[in-house]
């Protein structure tokens, strides 16, 4: 039993920390020629060869930095097609594509690909529109395979780590804040009421990484528990990253109600991860199915 | 990053479970707690499964971490009665290694090992829970020997123990910190009085214990006369090392049973829910503690997400005894041989009030996190 990342691991982990962190908004092109997507893919294919265990370290790092592009929906779509293609991708569940104006094509459930034509909606966050696919849009004959099955594992468990990677910037910044800010003459970290919500979302936090990390590998080895692990995983990880927003928020008092604050952006990210593919509640019945049934 | 066992894991996981195939048998499972534990705990001791950890020099096995972990997780699958020397194991013997002499090694390890002699922990008084430094226990130098005067109280296993790791104040013009002694005390000294403590569940899992004039051999202080809060510091670091695994394990147990009374008695939507929710913490927590494990086995030192283990374990522990209770129903109210399941679920549910107060309570473990791990300014 090892559970623990590589050194090369923990290396693309600094890279991306401080490429994303100083370009959220680079364009998805950018990560293509940083090899960053397709990483899982094998080299045969035109991929990286690597394991989804190196994707979900991008992810996490792409949500702590609230990347802006299609990244994570073109990384789990990419390991689907026969051959690696250049075009950015997205996919259709419950009826939304997430980023439609911003990519080329779009998977559907039914394993079809279609021209990313539709409709965008306003959305709460900003940084990750969603849309309605035209029903009148091109069909590509692009080669998909095997089933829907393994792009929807890929895509909860990426949902997971990166809901991870927003607990973490969440938690960060409101330790930041209370060990500096002071009121009746103490820094406000120091008052117990202050510390105690944040030592929750340590905890939390921190069991989200495991369950987060242990889906991303049940994925990366195609292990049997997969469907189970991503389900527990998305639902756990994604209530930990809105509570530690609302708990940051609150640690942050007025300023962390402002526009004008970075945290709404996290929290809005949050409340979409937790959204997207279903709320918490919905896989946690996935979950009491394969236990009581 | 491979979250299977090593061949190695394997190999020691299935013959272990073997072994626990083979020995436990049903009387042991549900026998009398204190003949059944030491039945299991020679067992254990011959097979060479306790102190798997220990050093060789001191009679271990040496084995990795991870074995340990095995080990508890199997105990849990097996549902095996608790090893009577989980606190000589655990606590006294790490201390004894780390501060005691050559004579107090050779003279108290090996019974340790063996289970031969039980231990319990004199450290929390009345007025000294959470604030050990509150000690008032007194130890008054006289010649050779402490004549020790004083009560401590929540001790496990004190009605069946031979010795005891007592935390003392040795300076009487001491505050705090300083002037703190540390020894062992054989439990059968004239002046050493023990009483059940009546708990919450009906039950006296814990007692009282009174030192009257007990008089105790200078030989028996470990570390330095007036050095007792760092001895005590690595008795409870020791408490903290493993225990993740040990709770996580239990937490299965407990988890495992809770499946099967919803699938008997069923479960409603919201109680489907809930069910989820425990089971999803569970495999969170399980695999924080691998987290914690394989950082301690690289580099000696538990990764501070283990941290937050025991505090999570408390709080799951008391919603699962609760859920349970919710599926009994009114039912749940019977206690005695009507009560479903001989009112094991009602003990449980009781019993886990306990669980964010005993070896740290959930407010210091998360002043502990706040400070040590987030580095937020001290509240005091």
């Amino acid at each position: 039993m090892d559970f623990s990342f590589t050194q090369e691991q923990e290396e693309l982990r600094r890279e991306a920390r401080g490429f994303l962190g100083a370009n959220p908004e680079a364009p998805l092109s950018a990560l293509r020629e940083l090899g960053w997507l397709g990483v899982s893919v094998p080299e045969e294919r035109g991929g990286g060869g690597l394991s989804f265990i190196e994707e979900a370290i991008l992810f996490e790092e792409a949500g702590r930095a609230l990347y802006a592009g299609p990244f994570l929906t073109t990384a789990v779509v990419l390991p689907a097609l026969d051959e690696l293609d250049e075009r950015s991708w997205s996919v259709e569940l419950d009826g939304l594509v997430p980023y439609l104006a911003d990519v080329d094509c779009v998977l559907t459930e039914g394993m079809e690909v279609v021209e990313a034509s539709g409709e965008p909606l306003p959305t709460m966050d900003e940084t990750r529109p969603l849309g309605r696919l035209d029903q009148s849009g091109e069909t590509f004959s692009v080669a998909v395979s095997p089933g829907f099955e393994p792009v929807r594992l890929r895509l909860l468990a990426a949902l997971a780590v990166e809901a991870v990677g927003v607990a973490q910037k969440a938690l960060d910044l409101a330790v930041e804040y209370v060990s500096q800010r002071e009121q009746f003459g103490r820094k406000i970290g120091s008052y117990q009421a202050v510390a105690h919500p944040l030592a929750d979302t340590y905890v939390e936090t921190e069991l989200a990484r495991s369950a987060a990390y242990w889906a991303a590998w049940c994925v990366a080895e195609e292990d049997e528990r997969a469907p189970v692990a991503v389900a527990s995983a998305k639902s756990f990880a994604a209530e930990a990253a809105v509570a530690a927003c609302e708990r940051s928020i609150q640690a942050h008092g007025g300023i962390g109600f402002t526009w004008e604050h970075v945290l709404h952006r996290y929290y809005k990210r949050a409340q979409w991860l937790d959204a997207f593919g279903g709320h918490a509640s919905r896989h946690r019945e996935t979950v009491a199915a394969s236990l009581l049934d | 990053m491979d979250l299977r066992d090593t061949q190695q894991e394997a190999a020691f996981r299935a013959e272990l479970r073997a072994w626990v195939e083979r020995t436990l048998t049903d009387e042991m499972r549900n026998g009398r707690f204190e003949d059944a534990g030491r039945e299991w705990s020679r067992k254990l001791h011959e097979a060479g499964y306790a102190g798997l950890t220990w050093p060789k020099e001191y009679g271990g096995t040496a084995a990795p971490y991870s074995y340990q972990a095995i080990f508890l997780e199997e105990m849990a699958r097996a549902q095996a009665p608790p090893h009577l020397g989980v606190i000589g194991l655990g606590m006294a013997g790490p201390t004894i290694m780390a501060h005691g002499t050559e004579e107090q090694k050779a003279r108290h390890l090996e019974k340790i090992l063996s289970t031969e002699e039980i231990w319990c922990q004199g450290f929390s008084e009345p007025g000294a829970g959470s604030d050990l430094s509150a000690v008032r226990t007194s130890a008054r130098e006289n010649g050779d020997s402490f004549v020790v005067n004083g009560q401590k109280v929540w001790s496990s296993f004190a009605h069946i123990a031979d010795w005891c790791i007592l935390v003392t104040r040795s300076d009487p013009q001491s505050e705090r910190h300083a002037g703190l002694t540390y020894m062992v005390v054989d439990m059968r000294a004239p002046g050493v009085e023990v009483r059940p403590l009546r708990q919450i569940t009906g039950e006296a899992e814990f007692n009282e214990i009174f030192f009257n004039d007990v008089e105790v051999p200078k030989e028996n202080v470990l570390g330095e006369v007036g050095g007792g809060w760092q001895v005590a510091m690595t008795t409870l670091l020791h408490e903290r090392g493993t225990l993740g695994f040990a709770l996580t394990a239990g937490l299965e147990s407990q988890l495992g049973k809770l499946i099967e009374l919803a699938k008997e008695r069923g479960a409603n939507a919201v109680q489907r829910d809930a069910i989820a929710r425990e089971w999803i913490g569970l495999q969170a927590l399980r695999y924080t503690n691998y987290r914690s494990l394989t950082a301690l086995m690289k580099t000696g030192i538990p990764g501070p997400e283990g941290s937050g283990a025991k505090l999570y374990w408390s709080e799951a522990n008391q919603r699962v005894t609760k859920i349970a209770l919710e599926l009994l129903g009114p039912e749940s109210q019977l206690m005695g041989p009507d009560a479903p399941y001989g009112g094991y679920w009602q003990h449980q549910q009781l019993r886990s009030r306990g669980n964010t107060i005993e070896a740290g309570t959930s407010e210091i473990l998360r002043n502990i996190i706040a400070e040590r791990v987030l580095g937020l300014p001290r509240s005091r």
